[in-house]
């Protein structure tokens, strides 16, 4: 089975479904990528392969970097991802993968390092109610309220969910249709969002959950 | 032009329909039924046009029974079978939204004439 590709999120549009609904889709722009590195359980204790994606001048890499493309006796590529997989099958080094393994209605999972959104609140963070607009509230509008009980336990339980950073995470979305290939443009039309914003790197692979 | 202007040009109906803020328009809706296609008509004021390209929308409202319907339709939908316009409306703005706040005389719109 064909691992999945590296791709850069374009943004997202509408469709028209067949019966006139709009659907919400994400274009995604993938591959080519070339296998740069074929890991195996007897070499490295484990399957997965390494692909690279998005041309660029050899001089913005290091030569330690420029000395693995040249390895794999492949052009240099920005991005080098490594795809974990039961079984390697019959892919090889210097092989180049394309959309040409998704299929129209078929499941991929989307990984992608989402929108930063700086320190935030516990409302937006966490989705708490905050304090009320009125009767009486002072300085108390968007605040979490008690964090903890007394002097049982007398102190904050770990995990509470307080203000701090939110966003540019790693996030996984599972289980997202595809609703078209465009081979030509090397363009993945996926129904629904995905993490990120607008240019960022995102990995595609096939969905591990359906069959 | 980027990857996402071409694809939804390739999607954008060539010839938009030609109306504006004021006219009054009979739109011609498919409505799918039980297996069955049908055409189903909705007549009213266009009170407010969204541009947005292929993302574009338009909204119209009608007055039915004695209550007000507002209905937004994606400009390039392809359930919108024709957009007949059956009279010229002569307003000054672009979103007719004070239409919600009157009723009977006062929803009128002048006829735009040309002289």
């Amino acid at each position: 089975m064909a691992p999945g590709l590296i791709g850069r999120k374009v943004g997202m549009t509408r469709i028209f479904t067949e019966d006139g609904m709009a659907q919400p889709v994400t274009l995604v722009k993938a591959g080519p990528c070339p296998v740069v590195a074929v890991k195996g359980v007897g070499t490295d204790g484990y399957n997965a392969v390494q692909v690279g994606y998005e041309d660029v001048k050899p001089s913005r890499l290091s030569k330690s970097v420029r000395g693995v493309f040249a390895k794999a006796n492949v052009p240099v590529k920005r991005l080098l991802r490594e795809f974990r997989l039961d079984d390697t099958g019959d892919l090889a080094v210097g092989q180049t993968l394309t959309v040409e393994q998704f299929s129209v209605d078929g499941y991929v999972d989307v990984t992608g390092r989402s929108v930063g959104k700086g320190f935030a609140g516990v409302m937006k963070r966490w989705g708490f109610a905050g304090g009320n607009a009125s009767h009486g509230a002072h300085r108390v509008h968007r605040s979490g309220g008690s964090i903890g009980q007394n002097q049982s336990p007398g102190r904050v339980f770990k995990n509470k969910k307080m203000a701090g950073h939110m966003g540019d995470d790693t996030v996984t979305v599972q289980n997202l249709k595809i609703a078209a290939v465009d081979l030509e443009n090397n363009l993945l039309v996926i129904k629904g969002s995905i993490p990120g914003s607008k240019g960022s790197v995102v990995l595609i692979r096939h969905a591990g959950k359906k069959t | 032009m980027n990857e996402m202007m071409k694809f939804e040009q390739a999607q954008t109906k060539t010839t938009p329909p030609v109306f504006r803020p004021g006219d009054t328009l009979r739109v011609h809706v498919k409505v799918e039924e039980g297996g069955r296609a049908r055409v189903q008509i909705f007549e009213g004021v266009c009170i407010g046009r969204h541009n947005a390209g292929f993302r574009s929308t338009f909204t119209v409202r009608k007055v039915s029974f004695g209550e007000g319907v507002e209905r937004v339709f994606p400009l390039h939908s392809p359930k919108l079978a024709k957009i007949e316009r059956i009279r010229q409306g002569d307003v000054r703005r672009s979103k007719l939204y004070y239409l919600r706040d009157r009723t009977g005389k006062a929803t009128r719109i002048k006829e735009k004439r040309d002289w």
